[in-house]
């Protein structure tokens, strides 16, 4: 496929590699914040190409792992359901909430279905008038056009069997909750590109600024992500903290006005509870008043959930950069991709899952 | 999951609504919604995520980049060469 190959040409990749180790001179500590970037960078050993000097930590990145519990356990009680179709993007069925995982729900005989696209599920329902179907709508800023766009949808053909499971989360927020925090040890970000071919990158110049950091909007190939750390490492070599894209062939300033304008028909920015970190302000969507009828957290009015994580998961300090999965006591023990114990662990996306998957023989080796 | 793709528009549903596409990616297609998209035209190359094509890919700014790393290779070459054995 054209413009995908050239991003993944190890001859590029030993270019940018030479030139990093040219430029950095000092420790730095640096974040990307998109699972699809640490995925990249740990399967593709991305790290024994950077100097030693230089740490990659992994932010909140995957959508998946800071979904609540309670949101999946919400989930698990809805699916369970008799008169419902459940649909979901396929990473979401095997989170286990309290009492089970959407798999087990499916297995046992509740109608699961994974969908390619949120536009599927509105399909779904205006062919099953009879039944109640529900979409799973998690995700950043990348997947709310999509999200959005199956509500006006199924509010415009008066689709009243249709309701979304709604957690979407937002970008910029997490990364002033993680920069504004006192153990705060970012140095400079790597923003993800594809958020941004929806947002653009107006966002992150004032914050950029206001903590002075390094901001690099970055692709997800191989190529990219070491291009990106080496324009990261130049500024701060350099002392500078300006916001750059490194994306260009995919992100312009402004992103894709007419897929905000769409998000903004159908939700409004709200508080969320991130999974591992805690509600940060300002920091996701929920549907406007005006389309609460399509919300499955009113129609399936299930009350408070109580849940309870485990007490060895350090997911919170994993997500906020504090520490890597191999320093968790439980990591590739009593905790794996097929018994997640924390949010890190249940999605291929989430730090503690491309460690096992990628990394475990190394990190058990150096124990 | 918030893997997006590159891909080619195959063919345009006109008249749909939302506006749909057939884009091919690398042998496998697939409807795609082109709502957000008005200006892409049969052939043009897009970033997809779950069936939503987001971008169009700029082939000049991905022709420079490619064009940058090049540069930055045979830079690094000379530097090689130059330098005392
Ligand atoms: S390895 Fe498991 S228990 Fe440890 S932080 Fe990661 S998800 Fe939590």
């Amino acid at each position: 496929m054209k413009y995908l190959h050239e991003f993944r040409d190890p001859a590029f990749a030993k270019t940018l590699s030479e030139k990093i180790h040219t430029v950095t001179t000092r420790p730095w500590t640096i974040m990307e914040i998109c699972g699809g970037q640490t995925h990249s960078i740990v399967k593709s050993g991305l790290e024994n190409l950077l100097p030693k000097s230089l740490s990659i930590v992994h932010g909140p990145g995957c959508p998946v792992c800071v979904t609540p519990l309670e949101i999946i356990e919400k989930a698990v009680l809805i699916a369970s359901k008799p008169n419902v179709i459940f649909t979901s993007f396929g990473d979401m069925l095997r989170v286990p909430g309290n009492s089970t995982d959407l798999l087990h729900v499916k297995a046992n005989g509740g109608d699961v279905r994974i969908v390619y696209s949120p536009l599927d599920a509105v399909t779904i329902a205006q062919k099953n008038p009879e039944k109640d179907v529900v979409f799973f709508a998690v995700g950043f800023e990348t997947t709310a056009p999509a999200n959005a766009i199956a509500v006006w949808q199924a509010h415009k053909n008066n689709v009243k069997n249709f309701s979304i499971l709604c957690s979407h989360v937002l970008v910029p927020p997490a990364m002033e909750a993680l920069l504004s925090s006192a153990e705060n040890r970012v140095q400079g970000f790597l923003a993800a590109g594809h958020v941004c071919t929806v947002m653009g990158y107006e966002e992150y110049i004032p914050l950029a600024k206001k903590y002075k950091v390094p901001i690099i909007v970055t692709g997800f190939e191989p190529i990219d992500i070491l291009h990106g750390i080496l324009m990261l490492v130049t500024q701060l070599e350099e002392g500078r903290y300006e916001l750059e894209n490194q994306y260009s062939r995919m992100v312009k300033k402004e992103g894709n006005v007419s897929a905000q304008e769409m998000i903004y028909n159908v939700f409004e920015i709200s508080n969320r509870k991130w999974r591992g970190i805690g509600e940060i302000p300002l920091s996701g969507y929920r549907l406007k008043n005006e389309f609460a009828h399509f919300d499955a957290e009113i129609k399936f009015d299930l009350g408070l959930i109580d849940v309870q994580e485990s007490p060895l998961c350090i997911a919170g300090e994993i997500l906020r950069g504090l520490k890597k999965p191999f320093e968790c006591s439980a990591f590739g023990k009593e905790c794996s991709p097929e018994h997640p114990l924390g949010a890190p662990m249940v999605s291929s996306e989430g730090a503690c899952a491309a460690y096992y998957n990628y990394k475990r023989q190394e990190v058990l080796n150096s124990n | 999951m918030c893997l997006a793709i590159p891909g080619r528009i195959e063919s345009i549903e006109e008249g749909s609504n939302p506006k749909m596409a057939k884009v091919d990616f690398g042998g496998v297609k697939k409807n795609v919604c082109l709502e957000f998209l008005p200006e892409a035209n049969l052939h043009d190359y897009v970033l997809v995520h779950v069936g939503v094509a987001l971008t169009k890919v700029d082939e000049t700014e991905a022709l420079e980049t490619i064009e940058l790393f090049k540069q930055m290779g045979d830079a690094l070459d000379e530097l090689k060469e130059g330098d005392p054995v």
